[in-house]
């Protein structure tokens, strides 16, 4: 898909994860809306998988490391024909597959995270797989600013560069807040760039919403042979929504009728469309 | 009382040992088995193997987390992962891993704790593990094994390599009978308890390395006249309720023993069951207490705490009085 296809595309997907989030009445809506441009280029651009290449051993994979944003997983993913748009109406429901954290329950999530400080330990795992079966694949997880203190990350940011895994690609989602405030004043991270080049990673830092730059960088994977690759991506907590952005209170917050109708308007959403 | 460190009989050897053993010979034969190590190959007699199959192996350092998450990842490639690290260091530091990683995302990995129970009994409790199958039995969806000698252990990892499923092996470093029925192991699967000796005035069941003093304290009580079953209940889960039920049956004396906290493992195990299927007999666990737990050789800590022929033998007599 063009990047200009592929703007139009986030606005899309942003009215649509604010759509099942107001209809399930739970869902972290600011996460969600910070990293669903990485989501849109990575699944419209950059991986080579689909619903029918799914089990193939040489597709390329994705693992959700900061899993509670995984509205803006199942929005991507519905577009990109795993399973019906309708599934959605039932996020969080008695029975659902479609829960709070991604399961592989649903078709297209590689893992079941959830759980903070997961994801980076896994990719190089399947990272590493695909290195010792001479395969040719890629392994993209997604990491918010927030679960960087986890241990487990450094551990496994060691494991990456020693092995030297070039097929690997960590993306931090850095929007800067977390649920108790800003990151830097929970446990300041920073400077991370610096951090991860000491662990012997090739590091590109770029606008998290600019779809150009996203495509651009996601696509030149690795950007040094030999060497895993991070992406630090800034963002910004609830964007595309003037009143989300920036506020923590939208961690988790659920807009009410009157703030969906607000947000889906400022997302470019005609009123037929905010049921 | 103090039970002292003898050499180990002509032919026994650590369960450790049988494991590596029985890994080289499966990984000769297929190139997907995979070992993780966290600085544990020395422990896990797996320098030979790491020699003989350097593509093989993966070494993450000291990191147990990122251990278990390597494994997962590993295996959802499908490679038949082994993640080898010490029992206390495996399942405590790295459970949320076993969890979510393994058992949640139903990763097929075999988690192999090594050195387990008081193995390091000098060392202190940081290096015990008495809280592993009371912390992963209740993790859905992971089998959880302690084999009791040799025959036990090569069957073990070599149904746990070709099983698909998540596996909790545990072993010790205590050298051990091939076999302690004398004869070769036959029809050994997850799930159904061994039996080693059969009788007919109660039963013991134990586990892993406590089999053996089990054994001998029903070869004493026989030499009384008192004849007793004993099982090497090898998988603590899923548990073998069919073997459970017969030995309950006619309500006579069971003792259970086992390298564990009294909390949470086998002896609960049977327990529950006992209670919700209305089977009251004269019932004891032995493992060990809750207590900050003495320190010495694990023959010692075992004596210590009458798991031995004398210990186990006694603690018998007062079931049946």
């Amino acid at each position: 898909m063009h990047p200009d296809k592929l703007i139009e595309r986030s606005a899309h997907y942003r009215r649509h994860l604010l759509s099942i989030i107001h209809h399930a009445g739970a869902g972290h809506t600011g996460g969600s809306l910070s990293c669903i441009d990485i989501l849109n280029v990575l699944y419209n651009r950059v991986l080579s998988v689909s619903p029918d290449t799914f089990t193939s051993g040489d597709r390329d994979r994705y693992i959700q490391s900061k899993g509670h944003c995984v509205e803006a997983l199942y929005v991507v993913l519905a577009d990109r024909g795993f399973f019906p748009a309708e599934d959605l109406d039932t996020l969080c429901r008695y029975g659902s597959h479609y829960i709070g954290h991604p399961t592989r329950k649903v078709h297209g999530v590689e893992q079941n995270t959830g759980a903070l400080g997961h994801g980076l330990p896994m990719s190089v795992g399947t990272a590493l797989a695909g290195k010792l079966d001479g395969r040719d694949y890629r392994v993209f997880t997604l990491l918010g600013d927030g679960e960087l203190p986890e241990g487990s990350n450094w551990e496994a940011a060691l494991t990456a560069s020693h092995y030297r895994l070039d097929n690997l690609c960590a993306i931090i989602d850095l929007n800067g807040l977390q649920i108790t405030g800003p990151t830097r004043d929970v446990c300041d991270t920073q400077p991370l760039a610096d951090k991860f080049r000491s662990f012997g990673w090739a590091v590109r830092e770029i606008d998290g919403h600019d779809i150009h730059a996203l495509t651009e960088t996601l696509e030149a994977i690795p950007f040094e042979t030999g060497k895993p690759s991070v992406v630090i991506a800034h963002t910004i907590k609830g964007k595309g929504v003037s009143f989300m952005e920036n506020n923590i209170k939208w961690h988790h917050g659920v807009p009410d009728a009157e703030q969906y109708a607000l947000a889906m308007e400022e997302l470019g959403a005609d009123k037929s469309m905010t049921r | 009382m103090s039970v002292q460190p003898m050499a180990a009989p002509e032919g026994w050897t650590p369960n450790q040992d049988v494991f590596a053993r029985t890994l080289m010979a499966l990984a000769e034969q297929d190139d997907r088995i995979t070992v993780v190590t966290s600085d544990s190959r020395g422990s896990g007699k797996l320098v030979p193997y790491g020699h003989a199959y350097p593509k093989q192996i993966v070494e993450v350092g000291i990191a147990e987390q990122n251990l278990v998450g390597v494994a997962a990842g590993l295996a959802s490639c499908g490679r038949k992962v082994f993640a080898v690290s010490p029992a206390c260091f495996l399942t405590a530091r790295s459970l949320e891993q076993i969890k979510n990683d393994v058992a949640y995302s139903d990763n097929p990995v075999t988690l192999v704790g090594i050195s387990a129970g008081v193995s390091y009994g000098p060392l202190g409790s940081t290096h015990h593990s008495l809280h592993d199958l009371a912390a992963l039995r209740a993790i859905h969806n992971l089998t959880i094994v302690v084999p009791a000698d040799n025959a036990e252990t090569a069957a073990a990892v070599q149904a746990a390599a070709g099983c698909g499923y998540p596996v909790y092996l545990r072993f010790g470093k205590k050298p051990m009978p091939a076999s302690l029925t004398g004869s070769p192991i036959t029809g050994f699967a997850f799930g159904k308890g061994r039996i080693i000796r059969e009788g007919y005035d109660g039963s013991i069941i134990a586990n892993g390395e406590t089999v053996l003093p089990a054994l001998q304290a029903a070869e004493a009580l026989a030499a009384e006249g008192i004849s007793l079953t004993v099982v090497s209940l090898h998988t603590v889960k899923p548990l073998d309720t069919e073997l459970i039920d017969r030995l309950s049956s006619h309500g006579r004396p069971m003792l259970t023993v086992e390298e564990h906290s009294v909390h949470g493992g086998i002896g609960e195990a049977v327990a529950g069951w006992l209670m919700q299927h209305r089977r009251h007999l004269p019932f004891r666990i032995m493992g060990l207490p809750d207590e900050y737990t003495v320190t010495g050789s694990q023959s010692e800590i075992f004596g210590h705490y009458g798991i031995s022929r004398e210990g186990i033998s006694g603690a018998f007599r007062e079931l049946l009085t």
